[in-house]
């Protein structure tokens, strides 16, 4: 493989490595906290599905790059501008409405992606895809029934949801956004181009919304710069909690 | 809670060919949330390919006060169990 499409294979990795992680480790937040057993036992199941996910795009990620970066180094040694995660994965958990409507927006994405990406012409990203995919097939079918019953439930109910709607739905339009690695790599066939998945996650997200009785927002100001590493305050706070043991006892095993 | 969020029976398949088993409970608004609970409390360890959730209401139990005339009348005839025969070793098990 050229250097130049290693180099972006490099970065997009990484990018949804740090996707995958930091949701995983927002959803992991809300172990021994959730509303119901059997909810403290599905979000844990989740945020390990995408943790993970995150390990094995971090590792391909260090092979490719060929400097000797093993997943930790990627997850626990980097500082919070190095992380280029979309700004949707750090926003707060919020209530319960909040994490099963970015669970929902972020899995609608992610299925379509992994799905194409099974047609990479990388082999071992390929693999991840393959396993991937059915992983978040089931993270769309569980936020979304949730979304549909707090949407369309009690008047209380209601009211969370359209506020996490109101809240979450601008940092959406990140997740389509395409560059110059994104298009060597969608031209390259290795990856999704991710704007090709917006009829999709479009579908989704509209079923969803019909039977939750929810209206996506007529007007917003979409927000972005994950990419770039410009990131919001929360996930500084985040990256403090997740690095402390691995930064505070360098080298240590366990 | 409860009201909102009735107990369901689980029961588990673990392989094809097997029997579906009584695992447990869960709590869930409805039968779709019960079958994902379900899912997300019992086969976390690859314990299953297909799952039943029963509302727990729709079970009839037998009266544990009845136990005596229910089942020990069954522990004295030892010719039900069919124990009593040779079986050629060419037939292999059972």
């Amino acid at each position: 493989m050229e250097q130049r499409l290693k180099d972006a294979l490099f970065r997009q990795l990484v990018r949804l490595g740090d996707d995958c992680l930091i949701l995983g480790h927002r959803l992991s937040e809300w172990c021994g906290h959730a509303p119901m057993l059997e909810e403290d036992l599905a979000m844990p199941n989740m945020a390990l599905d995408l943790i993970g996910q995150a390990r094995a795009l971090y590792t391909l990620a260090g092979e490719i790059e060929g400097k000797g970066r093993a997943e930790d180094d990627f997850a626990y040694l980097r500082e919070e501008r190095e992380f280029t995660n979309c700004l949707l994965v750090e926003r707060p958990n919020g209530d319960f409405a909040h994490t099963m409507l970015r669970q929902l927006y972020f899995a609608a994405f992610m299925q379509p992606y992994w799905h194409a990406a099974q047609g990479s012409a990388h082999d071992g990203f390929a693999a991840i895809a393959a396993k991937a995919v059915k992983e978040m097939a089931y993270h769309v079918r569980h936020a979304g029934e949730w979304v549909i019953r707090l949407g369309d439930g009690t008047e209380e109910s209601a009211r969370r949801m359209r506020e996490a709607v109101d809240e979450l739905h601008r940092f959406t339009p990140e997740l389509f956004e395409t560059d110059a690695v994104t298009d060597a790599l969608a031209e390259a066939g290795l990856a999704p181009d991710p704007a090709s998945l917006r009829p999709e996650w479009d579908r989704v997200v509209d079923e969803v919304f019909r039977e939750a009785r929810l209206e996506r927002p007529q007007r917003f100001f979409p927000r972005s710069g994950g990419r770039a590493g410009l990131h919001g305050e929360d996930l500084g706070h985040l990256l403090t909690e997740l690095q402390y043991v691995a930064r505070a006892h360098p080298g240590a095993r366990w | 809670m409860t009201e909102e969020t009735p107990l369901w029976e689980v029961f588990i398949r673990p392989r094809n060919g097997l029997s579906h088993k009584h695992v447990g409970s869960v709590h869930a608004a409805d039968a779709e949330l019960a079958l994902q609970a379900a899912r997300d409390v019992y086969t976390r360890r690859g314990e299953g390919v297909s799952i039943w959730v029963v509302p727990s209401r729709a079970i009839v139990a037998s009266d544990p006060a009845r136990k005596d005339e229910n089942f020990e009348p069954a522990a004295s005839k030892i010719y039900r169990h069919p124990t009593f025969y040779d079986i050629p070793e060419e037939v292999g098990h059972m």
